[in-house]
């Protein structure tokens, strides 16, 4: 069995007394898409920053393509860091306003040292078109570009170095709609056509339906469920990935209904009650805790496991 | 009775590289008791059209021109100040994007409620807090009393969203304006903000005008709408017919793209290209360079919004016989 991509080993993040990220086990396999989906303050965000040590976990492991690269230092992190890039949802932020697109794009292999100057500026001419922009685009700066035009450039400077996994955190969340669809489409293709393995997070589950072969699911820094994305869709089992669901606005105005809301409260209430013989794997702990644990077709919820499960 | 009446509105901003045209034409009108939605992408001038309204732009840069522009009784273009002041908050009120940045870090949101209400009624500061305790009593916080001594920081972006609301309903508008009101939410909370919304009009009979780019929200909360692009009206109409037989080629596009409407992994329809530059809007329909369906006509003239059925108008001339409904 090959490695995954990138793989997180009971990642834990807490800020003082906080609990940020709990314990989450996430695999992503090569060449697949995997969406972390959950609210504000799920910890989604803080999950996909452990993953690529921009910030450090409290305990856990993370590794790159089998390789444990949860303790190694800065600078023998480098080499990794060409495999495993990133693109944030605020293109304003995140790209260098005094710096041309050309420099932008080209500045990761200006850090690592790939290539002479006159094969960087060929690369970098390739990527831009790679991304559905024009080369002349080289000598443009940031504000000329549209917010979609901009999440294009910012993809060309991820991948650039030949990165193989991509942490997309909410990409597409300050897209207008008809360009949300383009920047969708353009992170698809270069999926199939250079084999990458993508960490996907967002809110927007119908982004994530589109786009994503597995589904997490966070709530207050856990994994709650973790499934296909079609099991997400028509058999969740946790309440809150039913809460989740429930709110998606239905595009169908003949489909209006009154909704009903639970609390936090009362989705915990609602936490599963499994037998030991609906799983398909021993539970872990034999507490009355909530704990992950495995059903049948790959999928995981959180649950108590009780010999007097309904 | 007509709350609402926009008649061929003009926006322009002067800049210093030129004019921005941000609303080339926009008619619409709201009735009593109405929801109407109006959904457009960044730059299609949703904001901009209701905030010249309210005359809540600065003038100049903006330039304001139409052949109507009516709320209730008034005319806001040729009102004095004061009769606007006295228009806003009480004849229509408006909820924004960002709460955050609506309400005033200092103060507590009871202070800023009762400060709104003082301002356009005749009441002393207690009976204003009174009633702002009532109003936050009224958009489902439970422990109102508690939250009327907060300051914006100790709320979370759902909670500081039903403050404004509560705000924007303490003087009973007959229009409640909501700009984007759940862009910023998360999915859930913007789930109940909007039932709140909806419940609230049911039970006052206020009209609503909800500015969305997200078709999702249009199609959960209002009754009629108006797609805006590049400053221009290209089609409005009852929900339900836009839902299930857009007529303009654009409202088609927007719909198809869409994502997540069906199982499975797979490319979505996109509209290629961008919005228009507002400063240089290409010549004819704004819609016409990234339009399937253009013609060399389409960029001759601008396509005037004409009736193509009951109590639905669209602005193109390659809608389709076939494609309007007897």
């Amino acid at each position: 069995m090959t490695a995954p991509a990138l793989e997180l080993r009971k990642i834990t993040k807490r800020f003082g007394d906080f609990c940020a990220v709990n314990q989450v086990d996430l695999a992503v396999p090569r060449n697949r898409v995997v969406a972390l989906v959950g609210e504000s303050g799920s910890g989604k965000t803080t999950t996909g920053l452990l993953a690529l040590r921009l910030i450090e976990a409290t305990s856990g492991q993370i590794l790159l393509d089998g390789h444990d690269i949860s303790r190694i230092g800065q600078k023998e992190m480098k080499p990794y860091r060409r495999q495993l890039q990133v693109v944030f949802q605020d293109s304003y932020s995140s790209l260098d306003p005094m710096m041309t697109l050309g420099k932008i794009v080209g500045e990761p292999l200006q850090i690592h040292g790939v290539g002479s100057s006159a094969e960087q500026r060929d690369q970098v001419q390739v990527w831009l078109e790679k991304v559905g922009l024009d080369g002349s685009y080289a000598n443009r700066y940031p504000h000329e570009l549209s917010g979609g035009q901009r999440q294009r450039v910012a993809v060309a400077r991820a991948l650039i170095l030949g990165a193989s996994v991509l942490v997309a955190d909410e990409p597409t969340s300050a897209l207008d709609v008809s360009v949300k669809a383009q920047i969708v489409n353009l992170l698809q293709e270069l999926q199939a056509d250079i084999g990458l393995s993508m960490l996907f997070v967002s809110h927007d589950l119908s982004v994530v339906r589109s786009l994503a072969d597995e589904v997490v699911v966070m709530l207050r820094g856990r994994v709650v469920e973790r499934a296909p994305t079609d099991r997400i869709f028509t058999d969740a089992r946790h309440p809150y990935t039913h809460a989740l669901l429930d709110a998606m606005p239905v595009i169908d105005p003949k489909a209006r209904r009154r909704r009903t809301f639970l609390s936090a409260d009362e989705i915990a209430a609602r936490t599963p009650r499994l037998h030991p013989s609906d799983l398909v794997a021993e539970p872990l702990s034999d507490s009355a805790e909530p704990q992950l644990v495995a059903l049948a077709g790959s999928h995981f919820v959180e649950a108590i496991v009780t010999e007097h499960a309904a | 009775m007509r709350l609402v009446e926009i008649d061929d509105l003009q926006v322009t901003f002067s800049q210093h590289d030129g004019l921005v045209q941000a609303v080339r034409g926009v008619s619409l009108h709201l009735e009593a008791g109405e929801s109407l939605g109006i959904v457009g992408e960044s730059g299609s001038g949703k904001s901009v059209t209701c905030s010249a309204l309210l005359r809540l732009l600065r003038e100049p840069p903006a330039k304001i021109a139409a052949r109507a522009m009516k709320l209730g009784d008034t005319d806001m273009l040729g009102a004095s100040r004061q009769e606007i002041s006295a228009v806003r908050g009480r004849v229509a009120a408006m909820v924004f994007q960002d709460p955050m940045t609506s309400l005033d870090p200092v103060f507590t949101i009871g202070h800023q409620i009762a400060e709104t209400i003082m301002t356009h009624r005749k009441v002393g500061r207690k009976q204003a807090l009174a009633q702002a305790l009532e109003a936050l009593r009224r958009v489902e916080i439970k422990n109102a009393d508690v939250v009327l001594k907060y300051y914006p920081h100790q709320l979370s972006g759902g909670m500081l969203q039903r403050v404004m609301i509560a705000m924007a309903l303490s003087c009973e508008p007959d229009v409640l304006i909501a700009d984007e009101p759940t862009t910023a939410l998360d999915v859930t909370i913007q789930a109940q903000i909007l039932q709140l919304i909806k419940d609230i009009q049911a039970e006052t009979g206020m009209g609503l005008i909800m500015i969305t780019h997200d078709l999702g929200v249009i199609a959960e909360t209002v009754d009629r709408v108006v797609v805006l692009y590049g400053g221009k009206v290209m089609e409005t109409g009852p929900v339900n017919d836009i839902f299930a037989s857009p007529l303009h080629p654009y409202t088609k596009a927007l719909l198809n793209s869409i994502p997540g409407q069906v199982a499975g992994k797979r490319r979505l329809t996109e509209i290629p290209g961008a919005s228009p530059n507002p400063a240089h809007p290409p010549a004819g329909c704004p819609f016409h360079p990234r339009c399937p369906m253009a013609i060399a006509a389409c960029q001759q003239a601008t396509p005037p919004l004409e009736t193509k059925a009951d109590g639905r108008e669209a602005a193109c001339i390659r809608v389709a016989p076939e494609l309007v409904p007897a």
